[in-house]
Protein backbone atom coordinates (compact mmCIF):
# COMPACT_ATOMS: atom_id res chain seq x y z
CA UNK A 1 0.00 0.00 0.00
CA UNK A 2 1.34 3.42 -0.60
CA UNK A 3 -0.07 7.11 -0.15
CA UNK A 4 -2.13 9.17 -2.73
CA UNK A 5 0.56 11.35 -2.52
CA UNK A 6 3.02 9.07 -3.26
CA UNK A 7 1.59 7.98 -6.44
CA UNK A 8 0.72 11.20 -7.38
CA UNK A 9 4.06 12.72 -7.45
CA UNK A 10 6.03 9.61 -8.16
CA UNK A 11 3.63 7.84 -11.07
CA UNK A 12 1.33 10.70 -12.00
CA UNK A 13 3.67 13.19 -13.11
CA UNK A 14 5.95 11.12 -14.50
CA UNK A 15 3.70 9.63 -16.46
CA UNK A 16 2.26 13.56 -17.44
CA UNK A 17 5.47 14.45 -18.27
CA UNK A 18 7.58 11.59 -19.39
CA UNK A 19 11.23 11.12 -20.36
CA UNK A 20 12.80 10.30 -23.72
CA UNK A 21 8.91 10.66 -25.24
CA UNK A 22 9.10 10.32 -29.05
CA UNK A 23 10.48 7.82 -30.99
CA UNK A 24 13.54 7.64 -32.53
CA UNK A 25 13.82 7.26 -37.04
CA UNK A 26 15.73 5.48 -37.73
CA UNK A 27 16.46 2.84 -35.01
CA UNK A 28 18.56 -0.09 -34.13
CA UNK A 29 15.84 -1.13 -32.00
CA UNK A 30 12.32 -0.81 -32.77
CA UNK A 31 9.01 -2.75 -31.00
CA UNK A 32 6.07 -2.11 -30.04
CA UNK A 33 4.27 -3.96 -27.10
CA UNK A 34 0.90 -4.65 -25.90
CA UNK A 35 -0.71 -5.75 -22.59
CA UNK A 36 -4.27 -8.05 -23.69
CA UNK A 37 -5.36 -7.35 -20.10
CA UNK A 38 -5.54 -3.71 -20.62
CA UNK A 39 -4.71 -2.24 -23.67
CA UNK A 40 -1.84 -0.44 -22.50
CA UNK A 41 0.79 0.08 -25.44
CA UNK A 42 4.39 0.44 -24.89
CA UNK A 43 6.24 1.79 -28.73
CA UNK A 44 10.18 1.49 -27.72
CA UNK A 45 12.84 2.74 -30.25
CA UNK A 46 16.77 2.46 -29.34
CA UNK A 47 19.77 3.72 -31.13
CA UNK A 48 23.06 1.48 -29.68
CA UNK A 49 26.52 1.69 -30.51
CA UNK A 50 28.66 -0.55 -32.16
CA UNK A 51 30.76 -1.45 -29.46
CA UNK A 52 26.59 -2.19 -27.84
CA UNK A 53 26.30 1.03 -25.79
CA UNK A 54 22.46 2.19 -25.82
CA UNK A 55 23.17 5.71 -26.84
CA UNK A 56 19.66 7.19 -27.59
CA UNK A 57 16.47 5.97 -26.11
CA UNK A 58 13.17 7.10 -27.56
CA UNK A 59 9.62 5.82 -27.00
CA UNK A 60 5.90 6.43 -27.26
CA UNK A 61 2.88 4.94 -25.45
CA UNK A 62 -0.71 4.86 -24.09
CA UNK A 63 -2.26 3.52 -21.48
CA UNK A 64 -2.28 3.46 -17.52
CA UNK A 65 -0.21 5.68 -15.37
CA UNK A 66 2.12 3.27 -14.13
CA UNK A 67 2.78 1.34 -17.96
CA UNK A 68 3.65 5.23 -18.41
CA UNK A 69 6.05 5.87 -15.70
CA UNK A 70 7.43 2.43 -15.81
CA UNK A 71 8.74 3.27 -19.44
CA UNK A 72 9.47 6.66 -18.89
CA UNK A 73 11.60 6.00 -15.19
CA UNK A 74 12.76 2.75 -17.62
CA UNK A 75 13.93 4.46 -20.81
CA UNK A 76 16.23 7.03 -18.57
CA UNK A 77 17.64 4.03 -17.10
CA UNK A 78 18.80 2.23 -20.57
CA UNK A 79 20.30 4.94 -21.39
CA UNK A 80 24.53 4.55 -21.80
CA UNK A 81 23.58 0.94 -20.50
CA UNK A 82 25.83 -1.82 -22.70
CA UNK A 83 23.69 -4.98 -23.86
CA UNK A 84 25.29 -7.01 -21.69
CA UNK A 85 23.71 -5.20 -18.74
CA UNK A 86 20.50 -4.54 -20.45
CA UNK A 87 20.22 -8.69 -20.55
CA UNK A 88 20.64 -8.81 -16.73
CA UNK A 89 17.71 -6.82 -16.16
CA UNK A 90 15.61 -8.60 -13.93
CA UNK A 91 11.51 -7.50 -13.28
CA UNK A 92 12.88 -6.62 -9.83
CA UNK A 93 14.85 -4.02 -11.35
CA UNK A 94 12.09 -2.63 -13.38
CA UNK A 95 9.63 -2.19 -10.27
CA UNK A 96 12.88 -0.57 -7.85
CA UNK A 97 12.74 2.02 -10.41
CA UNK A 98 8.88 2.84 -9.81
CA UNK A 99 9.66 1.76 -6.40
CA UNK A 100 5.90 1.43 -4.96
CA UNK A 101 4.82 -2.12 -3.67
CA UNK A 102 2.69 -3.47 -7.10
CA UNK A 103 -0.42 -6.37 -6.64
CA UNK A 104 0.48 -9.05 -9.31
CA UNK A 105 -1.68 -7.55 -12.11
CA UNK A 106 -0.49 -3.82 -11.97
CA UNK A 107 3.44 -5.20 -11.89
CA UNK A 108 2.67 -6.79 -15.47
CA UNK A 109 1.42 -2.68 -16.69
CA UNK A 110 4.87 -1.83 -14.90
CA UNK A 111 6.70 -4.50 -16.82
CA UNK A 112 5.64 -3.72 -20.34
CA UNK A 113 8.58 -1.77 -20.75
CA UNK A 114 11.19 -4.68 -20.18
CA UNK A 115 8.91 -6.99 -22.11
CA UNK A 116 9.44 -4.46 -25.21
CA UNK A 117 12.79 -4.35 -24.44
CA UNK A 118 13.43 -7.78 -24.38
CA UNK A 119 11.12 -9.03 -27.20
CA UNK A 120 12.62 -6.50 -29.44
CA UNK A 121 16.18 -7.49 -28.99
CA UNK A 122 15.18 -11.22 -29.85
CA UNK A 123 14.03 -9.76 -33.18
CA UNK A 124 17.05 -7.68 -33.71
CA UNK A 125 19.80 -10.03 -32.00
CA UNK A 126 18.58 -13.32 -31.94
CA UNK A 127 17.76 -12.97 -27.81
CA UNK A 128 16.16 -16.32 -26.95
CA UNK A 129 14.33 -17.32 -23.82
CA UNK A 130 13.05 -13.69 -22.83
CA UNK A 131 9.82 -15.02 -21.72
CA UNK A 132 10.45 -16.57 -18.65
CA UNK A 133 11.77 -13.23 -17.28
CA UNK A 134 8.27 -11.23 -18.07
CA UNK A 135 5.88 -13.42 -17.38
CA UNK B 1 -36.70 -1.66 -3.36
CA UNK B 2 -39.92 -3.72 -3.24
CA UNK B 3 -40.92 -4.84 0.40
CA UNK B 4 -40.82 -8.70 -0.99
CA UNK B 5 -36.98 -8.17 -1.51
CA UNK B 6 -35.32 -8.06 1.47
CA UNK B 7 -31.50 -7.71 -0.06
CA UNK B 8 -29.42 -7.88 3.61
CA UNK B 9 -31.26 -11.81 4.04
CA UNK B 10 -29.70 -12.53 0.11
CA UNK B 11 -26.04 -10.87 1.35
CA UNK B 12 -26.57 -12.87 4.38
CA UNK B 13 -26.66 -16.19 2.59
CA UNK B 14 -23.61 -15.35 0.40
CA UNK B 15 -20.34 -16.04 2.72
CA UNK B 16 -17.73 -14.24 0.71
CA UNK B 17 -19.45 -10.88 1.48
CA UNK B 18 -18.85 -10.65 4.84
CA UNK B 19 -14.87 -11.08 4.16
CA UNK B 20 -11.96 -8.77 5.01
CA UNK B 21 -10.25 -6.40 2.48
CA UNK B 22 -6.54 -5.29 3.12
CA UNK B 23 -8.24 -2.00 2.71
CA UNK B 24 -9.78 -2.26 6.12
CA UNK B 25 -13.05 -1.47 4.17
CA UNK B 26 -15.87 -3.72 3.59
CA UNK B 27 -15.87 -5.20 0.31
CA UNK B 28 -17.66 -3.84 -2.05
CA UNK B 29 -17.88 -6.69 -4.86
CA UNK B 30 -19.16 -4.54 -8.17
CA UNK B 31 -17.62 -7.24 -10.80
CA UNK B 32 -20.59 -9.39 -11.01
CA UNK B 33 -20.87 -9.41 -14.79
CA UNK B 34 -17.03 -11.12 -14.64
CA UNK B 35 -18.82 -13.72 -12.24
CA UNK B 36 -21.19 -13.83 -9.45
CA UNK B 37 -20.15 -14.71 -5.57
CA UNK B 38 -21.62 -17.86 -4.38
CA UNK B 39 -24.52 -18.78 -1.64
CA UNK B 40 -23.55 -21.24 0.65
CA UNK B 41 -26.55 -23.63 -0.51
CA UNK B 42 -24.40 -23.92 -3.39
CA UNK B 43 -21.41 -24.24 -1.94
CA UNK B 44 -23.10 -27.40 0.21
CA UNK B 45 -24.64 -28.88 -2.48
CA UNK B 46 -21.19 -29.61 -4.71
CA UNK B 47 -19.27 -30.61 -0.83
CA UNK B 48 -22.25 -32.70 -0.27
CA UNK B 49 -21.67 -34.67 -3.81
CA UNK B 50 -18.10 -34.63 -3.51
CA UNK B 51 -18.56 -35.89 0.46
CA UNK B 52 -21.70 -38.08 0.33
CA UNK B 53 -22.09 -39.96 -3.73
CA UNK B 54 -19.22 -38.71 -5.69
CA UNK B 55 -19.64 -41.53 -9.29
CA UNK B 56 -19.59 -41.64 -12.15
CA UNK B 57 -23.00 -41.16 -14.10
CA UNK B 58 -24.45 -42.60 -16.60
CA UNK B 59 -22.74 -45.89 -16.20
CA UNK B 60 -21.83 -47.67 -12.95
CA UNK B 61 -24.40 -50.11 -11.22
CA UNK B 62 -23.94 -49.31 -8.24
CA UNK B 63 -25.36 -47.04 -5.79
CA UNK B 64 -23.10 -44.11 -5.87
CA UNK B 65 -23.27 -43.72 -9.47
CA UNK B 66 -27.10 -44.02 -9.54
CA UNK B 67 -27.02 -41.35 -6.97
CA UNK B 68 -24.91 -39.25 -8.83
CA UNK B 69 -26.63 -39.81 -12.41
CA UNK B 70 -29.94 -38.71 -10.70
CA UNK B 71 -28.39 -35.74 -8.94
CA UNK B 72 -27.09 -34.88 -12.43
CA UNK B 73 -29.93 -35.26 -14.45
CA UNK B 74 -31.61 -33.59 -11.62
CA UNK B 75 -30.03 -30.39 -12.55
CA UNK B 76 -30.83 -30.62 -15.85
CA UNK B 77 -34.43 -30.66 -14.98
CA UNK B 78 -33.91 -27.95 -12.88
CA UNK B 79 -32.03 -25.43 -15.42
CA UNK B 80 -34.87 -26.74 -18.50
CA UNK B 81 -36.99 -25.05 -15.63
CA UNK B 82 -35.43 -22.29 -14.87
CA UNK B 83 -35.23 -21.06 -18.93
CA UNK B 84 -38.55 -22.66 -20.10
CA UNK B 85 -37.36 -25.22 -22.18
CA UNK B 86 -39.34 -27.38 -23.98
CA UNK B 87 -37.68 -30.54 -22.96
CA UNK B 88 -34.89 -31.29 -20.70
CA UNK B 89 -33.30 -32.97 -23.47
CA UNK B 90 -32.75 -29.31 -25.08
CA UNK B 91 -30.53 -28.71 -22.03
CA UNK B 92 -26.80 -29.65 -22.82
CA UNK B 93 -24.04 -28.93 -20.65
CA UNK B 94 -21.12 -27.10 -21.13
CA UNK B 95 -18.33 -25.75 -19.63
CA UNK B 96 -19.42 -22.45 -19.95
CA UNK B 97 -21.06 -20.13 -22.72
CA UNK B 98 -17.74 -19.61 -24.14
CA UNK B 99 -17.23 -23.33 -25.05
CA UNK B 100 -21.65 -23.71 -25.74
CA UNK B 101 -20.96 -20.68 -28.49
CA UNK B 102 -18.45 -23.04 -29.98
CA UNK B 103 -20.31 -25.98 -29.84
CA UNK B 104 -22.80 -23.83 -32.48
CA UNK B 105 -19.83 -22.63 -34.50
CA UNK B 106 -18.09 -25.74 -34.90
CA UNK B 107 -20.97 -28.25 -34.66
CA UNK B 108 -23.59 -26.40 -36.00
CA UNK B 109 -21.91 -24.04 -38.20
CA UNK B 110 -19.56 -26.36 -39.78
CA UNK B 111 -22.50 -28.94 -41.36
CA UNK B 112 -24.29 -25.89 -42.09
CA UNK B 113 -22.62 -22.80 -43.24
CA UNK B 114 -20.54 -22.73 -46.32
CA UNK B 115 -19.08 -20.16 -49.66
CA UNK B 116 -22.28 -17.73 -50.28
CA UNK B 117 -23.93 -17.90 -46.78
CA UNK B 118 -23.87 -15.05 -43.89
CA UNK B 119 -23.79 -15.22 -40.30
CA UNK B 120 -24.47 -11.64 -38.74
CA UNK B 121 -23.32 -10.38 -35.53
CA UNK B 122 -23.23 -7.43 -33.43
CA UNK B 123 -20.34 -4.73 -32.95
CA UNK B 124 -21.27 -5.14 -28.92
CA UNK B 125 -20.78 -8.95 -28.92
CA UNK B 126 -17.98 -10.39 -26.54
CA UNK B 127 -15.00 -12.16 -27.83
CA UNK B 128 -16.63 -15.54 -27.32
CA UNK B 129 -19.15 -14.76 -29.58
CA UNK B 130 -16.78 -13.20 -32.49
CA UNK B 131 -13.54 -15.39 -32.36
CA UNK B 132 -15.14 -19.08 -32.99
CA UNK B 133 -17.39 -17.41 -35.82
CA UNK B 134 -13.90 -15.78 -37.33
CA UNK B 135 -12.16 -18.95 -37.07
CA UNK B 136 -14.98 -20.82 -38.59
CA UNK B 137 -15.28 -18.10 -41.59
CA UNK B 138 -11.87 -18.78 -42.17
CA UNK B 139 -12.34 -22.64 -42.58
CA UNK B 140 -15.90 -22.74 -44.59
CA UNK B 141 -15.38 -19.72 -46.66
CA UNK B 142 -18.43 -18.17 -45.17
CA UNK B 143 -19.53 -14.11 -44.80
CA UNK B 144 -19.47 -12.83 -41.76
CA UNK B 145 -20.53 -9.60 -40.74
CA UNK B 146 -21.37 -6.96 -37.58
CA UNK B 147 -24.58 -5.17 -37.12
CA UNK B 148 -23.78 -1.38 -36.16
CA UNK B 149 -24.72 0.27 -32.99
CA UNK B 150 -26.51 4.11 -32.51
CA UNK B 151 -24.61 6.70 -30.70
CA UNK B 152 -26.57 5.16 -27.82
CA UNK B 153 -25.11 1.79 -27.97
CA UNK B 154 -28.20 -0.14 -28.93
CA UNK B 155 -28.67 -1.84 -32.07
CA UNK B 156 -29.07 -0.20 -35.15
CA UNK B 157 -32.03 -1.99 -35.94
CA UNK B 158 -32.06 -0.70 -39.45
CA UNK B 159 -28.86 -1.91 -40.04
CA UNK B 160 -29.18 -5.12 -38.64
CA UNK B 161 -32.73 -5.93 -40.63
CA UNK B 162 -30.64 -4.88 -43.81
CA UNK B 163 -27.68 -7.31 -43.18
CA UNK B 164 -30.30 -10.04 -42.30
CA UNK B 165 -32.37 -9.81 -45.20
CA UNK B 166 -29.71 -9.16 -47.42
CA UNK B 167 -28.03 -12.55 -48.85
CA UNK B 168 -28.27 -16.00 -47.81
CA UNK B 169 -28.22 -15.12 -43.94
CA UNK B 170 -28.10 -18.89 -42.20
CA UNK B 171 -27.55 -17.88 -38.67
CA UNK B 172 -27.87 -14.54 -36.22
CA UNK B 173 -26.13 -14.56 -33.20
CA UNK B 174 -26.33 -11.72 -30.73
CA UNK B 175 -25.82 -10.95 -27.22
CA UNK B 176 -28.80 -10.90 -24.88
CA UNK B 177 -27.79 -8.39 -22.36
CA UNK B 178 -24.33 -6.16 -23.46
CA UNK B 179 -21.13 -7.04 -20.69
CA UNK B 180 -20.28 -3.76 -21.00
CA UNK B 181 -23.03 -1.27 -22.01
CA UNK B 182 -25.52 -3.38 -20.38
CA UNK B 183 -27.82 -2.71 -23.25
CA UNK B 184 -30.95 -5.27 -23.48
CA UNK B 185 -31.50 -6.82 -26.71
CA UNK B 186 -34.94 -7.09 -28.28
CA UNK B 187 -34.36 -10.56 -28.79
CA UNK B 188 -37.92 -11.68 -29.10
CA UNK B 189 -37.77 -9.57 -32.07
CA UNK B 190 -34.47 -10.50 -33.42
CA UNK B 191 -35.72 -14.51 -33.42
CA UNK B 192 -38.71 -12.77 -35.48
CA UNK B 193 -36.78 -11.21 -37.91
CA UNK B 194 -34.02 -14.29 -37.95
CA UNK B 195 -36.77 -16.29 -38.68
CA UNK B 196 -38.85 -14.37 -41.31
CA UNK B 197 -35.38 -14.32 -43.22
CA UNK B 198 -35.07 -18.12 -43.13
CA UNK B 199 -31.62 -18.10 -40.59
CA UNK B 200 -31.63 -19.32 -36.93
CA UNK B 201 -30.94 -17.39 -33.75
CA UNK B 202 -28.03 -18.22 -31.29
CA UNK B 203 -28.50 -15.53 -28.06
CA UNK B 204 -25.30 -14.88 -25.73
CA UNK B 205 -27.61 -15.15 -22.67
CA UNK B 206 -24.12 -14.77 -20.53
CA UNK B 207 -24.96 -11.43 -18.73
CA UNK B 208 -29.25 -12.03 -18.75
CA UNK B 209 -29.93 -15.32 -17.00
CA UNK B 210 -29.31 -13.97 -13.22
CA UNK B 211 -30.63 -10.63 -13.81
CA UNK B 212 -34.48 -11.39 -15.57
CA UNK B 213 -36.84 -14.70 -16.53
CA UNK B 214 -35.83 -16.15 -19.40
CA UNK B 215 -37.84 -18.12 -21.38
CA UNK B 216 -36.23 -19.21 -24.63
CA UNK B 217 -39.58 -20.58 -26.02
CA UNK B 218 -41.81 -17.19 -26.08
CA UNK B 219 -38.50 -15.87 -27.17
CA UNK B 220 -37.72 -18.30 -29.92
CA UNK B 221 -34.55 -18.81 -29.51
CA UNK B 222 -33.13 -22.02 -31.94
CA UNK B 223 -29.67 -21.69 -29.14
CA UNK B 224 -28.91 -20.27 -25.99
CA UNK B 225 -25.78 -20.42 -24.31
CA UNK B 226 -24.93 -19.15 -20.52
CA UNK B 227 -22.23 -20.02 -17.73
CA UNK B 228 -23.33 -21.03 -14.28
CA UNK B 229 -20.51 -18.88 -12.38
CA UNK B 230 -22.22 -16.04 -13.61
CA UNK B 231 -25.66 -16.65 -11.81
CA UNK B 232 -24.48 -17.62 -8.51
CA UNK B 233 -23.17 -21.42 -9.69
CA UNK B 234 -19.94 -22.94 -10.28
CA UNK B 235 -17.12 -22.24 -12.71
CA UNK B 236 -16.64 -24.93 -15.44
CA UNK B 237 -20.22 -25.29 -16.13
CA UNK B 238 -22.40 -24.06 -18.67
CA UNK B 239 -25.51 -24.53 -20.88
CA UNK B 240 -26.16 -24.42 -24.63
CA UNK B 241 -30.20 -24.76 -24.62
CA UNK B 242 -30.50 -25.80 -28.40
CA UNK B 243 -34.40 -26.33 -29.76
CA UNK B 244 -35.00 -30.05 -30.06
CA UNK B 245 -35.75 -30.06 -33.65
CA UNK B 246 -32.23 -28.30 -34.40
CA UNK B 247 -30.37 -30.26 -31.51
CA UNK B 248 -31.48 -33.46 -33.60
CA UNK B 249 -30.27 -32.22 -37.28
CA UNK B 250 -26.64 -30.99 -35.29
CA UNK B 251 -23.71 -33.89 -35.92
CA UNK B 252 -21.71 -33.88 -32.50
CA UNK B 253 -18.94 -31.52 -31.34
CA UNK B 254 -16.68 -33.24 -29.72
CA UNK B 255 -15.88 -37.15 -29.25
CA UNK B 256 -15.55 -39.77 -26.80
CA UNK B 257 -17.46 -41.78 -23.84
CA UNK B 258 -21.26 -40.86 -23.09
CA UNK B 259 -21.73 -39.38 -26.73
CA UNK B 260 -21.96 -42.64 -28.39
CA UNK B 261 -24.74 -45.66 -29.46
CA UNK B 262 -22.30 -48.19 -30.57
CA UNK B 263 -18.60 -48.06 -31.52
CA UNK B 264 -17.14 -50.09 -34.15
CA UNK B 265 -13.61 -49.59 -35.63
CA UNK B 266 -15.78 -48.90 -38.94
CA UNK B 267 -17.72 -46.27 -37.36
CA UNK B 268 -19.76 -45.38 -34.65
CA UNK B 269 -23.27 -43.86 -34.18
CA UNK B 270 -24.59 -41.69 -31.61
CA UNK B 271 -27.22 -40.86 -29.14
CA UNK B 272 -29.99 -38.77 -28.53
CA UNK B 273 -29.55 -34.86 -27.56
CA UNK B 274 -28.14 -33.67 -24.86
CA UNK B 275 -26.12 -36.77 -24.47
CA UNK B 276 -24.87 -36.51 -28.41
CA UNK B 277 -22.91 -33.34 -27.68
CA UNK B 278 -21.66 -34.08 -23.82
CA UNK B 279 -18.59 -36.52 -24.52
CA UNK B 280 -16.63 -37.19 -21.31
CA UNK B 281 -16.88 -37.42 -17.87
CA UNK B 282 -19.11 -34.08 -17.73
CA UNK B 283 -18.30 -31.49 -14.75
CA UNK B 284 -21.08 -33.47 -12.20
CA UNK B 285 -20.38 -31.25 -9.14
CA UNK B 286 -20.49 -28.34 -10.97
CA UNK B 287 -24.02 -28.95 -12.37
CA UNK B 288 -25.13 -30.19 -9.38
CA UNK B 289 -24.28 -26.74 -8.50
CA UNK B 290 -26.09 -25.20 -10.89
CA UNK B 291 -28.87 -27.08 -10.42
CA UNK B 292 -28.72 -25.39 -7.08
CA UNK B 293 -27.98 -22.14 -8.25
CA UNK B 294 -30.97 -22.51 -10.58
CA UNK B 295 -33.05 -23.11 -7.60
CA UNK B 296 -31.95 -20.75 -5.37
CA UNK B 297 -33.14 -17.68 -8.00
CA UNK B 298 -36.41 -19.46 -8.76
CA UNK B 299 -36.92 -19.39 -4.66
CA UNK B 300 -36.21 -15.77 -4.77
CA UNK B 301 -38.36 -14.62 -7.33
CA UNK B 302 -36.60 -14.10 -10.65
CA UNK B 303 -39.35 -10.48 -11.22
CA UNK B 304 -38.09 -9.64 -7.76
CA UNK B 305 -34.40 -10.04 -8.78
CA UNK B 306 -34.67 -8.33 -11.77
CA UNK B 307 -36.40 -5.34 -10.22
CA UNK B 308 -33.83 -4.90 -7.63
CA UNK B 309 -30.68 -5.07 -10.69
CA UNK B 310 -32.58 -3.17 -12.74
CA UNK B 311 -33.24 -0.41 -9.70
CA UNK B 312 -29.50 -0.59 -8.68
CA UNK B 313 -27.92 -0.47 -12.52
CA UNK B 314 -29.99 3.01 -12.81
CA UNK B 315 -29.10 4.18 -9.77
CA UNK B 316 -25.52 3.66 -10.77
CA UNK B 317 -26.12 4.89 -13.88
CA UNK B 318 -27.75 8.26 -12.63
CA UNK B 319 -25.18 8.66 -9.74
CA UNK B 320 -22.16 8.11 -11.75
CA UNK B 321 -23.91 10.11 -14.49
CA UNK B 322 -23.79 13.21 -12.16
CA UNK B 323 -19.92 13.09 -11.51
CA UNK B 324 -18.12 15.66 -13.17
CA UNK B 325 -15.34 14.43 -15.50
CA UNK B 326 -16.94 10.98 -15.39
CA UNK B 327 -18.27 10.05 -18.66
CA UNK B 328 -20.98 7.08 -19.35
CA UNK B 329 -20.36 4.53 -22.10
CA UNK B 330 -23.35 4.46 -23.58
CA UNK B 331 -26.95 5.51 -22.73
CA UNK B 332 -29.39 2.68 -23.25
CA UNK B 333 -32.61 2.85 -22.78
CA UNK B 334 -33.16 -0.33 -20.86
CA UNK B 335 -29.81 -1.18 -19.54
CA UNK B 336 -29.30 -4.24 -17.06
CA UNK B 337 -26.42 -4.98 -14.71
CA UNK B 338 -23.10 -3.19 -16.32
CA UNK B 339 -22.46 0.13 -16.35
CA UNK B 340 -19.32 1.06 -17.72
CA UNK B 341 -17.57 4.57 -17.84
CA UNK B 342 -14.41 6.48 -18.15
CA UNK B 343 -13.02 9.29 -16.11
CA UNK B 344 -11.47 12.17 -17.34
CA UNK B 345 -7.15 12.46 -17.20
CA UNK B 346 -7.28 9.00 -15.49
CA UNK B 347 -6.82 5.61 -17.20
CA UNK B 348 -9.03 2.80 -16.56
CA UNK B 349 -6.56 0.54 -14.51
CA UNK B 350 -5.91 3.19 -12.79
CA UNK B 351 -9.40 3.94 -11.53
CA UNK B 352 -9.90 0.33 -10.87
CA UNK B 353 -6.58 0.68 -8.57
CA UNK B 354 -7.86 3.17 -7.10
CA UNK B 355 -11.19 1.77 -5.74
CA UNK B 356 -9.58 -1.59 -5.37
CA UNK B 357 -7.59 0.27 -2.89
CA UNK B 358 -10.70 1.20 -0.68
CA UNK B 359 -12.28 -2.78 -1.53
CA UNK B 360 -14.13 -1.92 -4.20
CA UNK B 361 -13.88 -3.79 -7.28
CA UNK B 362 -14.82 -2.97 -10.50
CA UNK B 363 -13.30 -4.30 -14.03
CA UNK B 364 -11.14 -2.30 -16.14
CA UNK B 365 -9.78 -3.26 -19.92
CA UNK B 366 -11.59 -3.81 -23.22
CA UNK B 367 -13.77 -6.40 -20.58
CA UNK B 368 -13.70 -9.18 -23.49
CA UNK B 369 -15.44 -6.32 -25.80
CA UNK B 370 -12.14 -4.97 -28.09
CA UNK B 371 -14.20 -4.40 -31.83
CA UNK B 372 -16.98 -2.41 -29.63
CA UNK B 373 -14.32 -0.62 -27.41
CA UNK B 374 -12.80 0.51 -30.95
CA UNK B 375 -15.85 1.24 -32.07
CA UNK B 376 -16.35 3.92 -29.56
CA UNK B 377 -12.77 5.49 -30.13
CA UNK B 378 -11.73 3.75 -26.12
CA UNK B 379 -8.57 1.57 -25.62
CA UNK B 380 -10.49 0.29 -21.79
CA UNK B 381 -12.98 1.17 -19.61
CA UNK B 382 -13.80 0.69 -16.18
CA UNK B 383 -17.29 -1.29 -15.38
CA UNK B 384 -19.03 -1.53 -11.87
CA UNK B 385 -21.67 -4.34 -12.54
CA UNK B 386 -24.33 -5.02 -9.64
CA UNK B 387 -26.27 -8.36 -8.64
CA UNK B 388 -28.72 -9.23 -6.69
CA UNK B 389 -26.91 -8.82 -3.34
CA UNK B 390 -25.91 -5.25 -4.17
CA UNK B 391 -26.80 -2.65 -2.43
CA UNK B 392 -27.68 1.67 -2.48
CA UNK B 393 -25.15 1.98 0.07
CA UNK B 394 -22.26 0.52 -2.33
CA UNK B 395 -23.20 2.18 -4.64
CA UNK B 396 -22.96 5.14 -2.91
CA UNK B 397 -19.53 4.01 -1.55
CA UNK B 398 -18.13 3.63 -5.53
CA UNK B 399 -19.33 7.36 -6.01
CA UNK B 400 -17.80 9.00 -2.72
CA UNK B 401 -14.40 6.87 -3.80
CA UNK B 402 -14.67 7.89 -7.17
CA UNK B 403 -14.87 11.48 -6.26
CA UNK B 404 -12.14 11.53 -3.09
CA UNK B 405 -9.59 10.05 -6.16
CA UNK B 406 -10.60 12.22 -8.71
CA UNK B 407 -9.51 15.05 -6.10
CA UNK B 408 -6.61 12.95 -5.05
CA UNK B 409 -5.05 12.15 -8.05
CA UNK B 410 -5.94 15.27 -10.63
Amino acid sequence: MFSADDYRTIILEEARSPQHYGLLKPADLDHEEHNPLCGDQVHLTLRIDPDGIIREVGWEGAGCAISQASTSFFSDHLLGMSLDDARRITREDVLDLIGLPLMPNRQRCALLPLKALLLGLRDTHGWEQVEDSIE
Amino acid sequence: MTAMYDVESVRAQFPILSRAHQSGQPLVYLDNAATSQKPERVIDAMTRYYREYNSNVHRGIHQLSEEATAAYEGARKAVARFINAGSWREVVFTRGTTEALNLVAYAWGRANLGPGDRVVSTVMEHHANIVPWQLLAAERGFDLVFAPLTPTGELDMDALTALVSGGRTRMLTVAHVSNVLGTVNPVAELAELAHKHGALICVDGAQAVSHQPVDVQAMGADFYAFSGHKMCGPTGIGVLYGRRAVLDATPPFMGGGDMIETVALTGSTFVSPPYKFEAGTPSIAEAVGLGEAAAFLEELGREPIQAHVELLTDYATERLSTLPGVSLVGSPRTRSGAVAFTVEGLHAHDVAHWLDMAGIAVRAGHHCAMPLHTSLNLTASSRASVALYTTVAEIDALIDRLALVQKELL
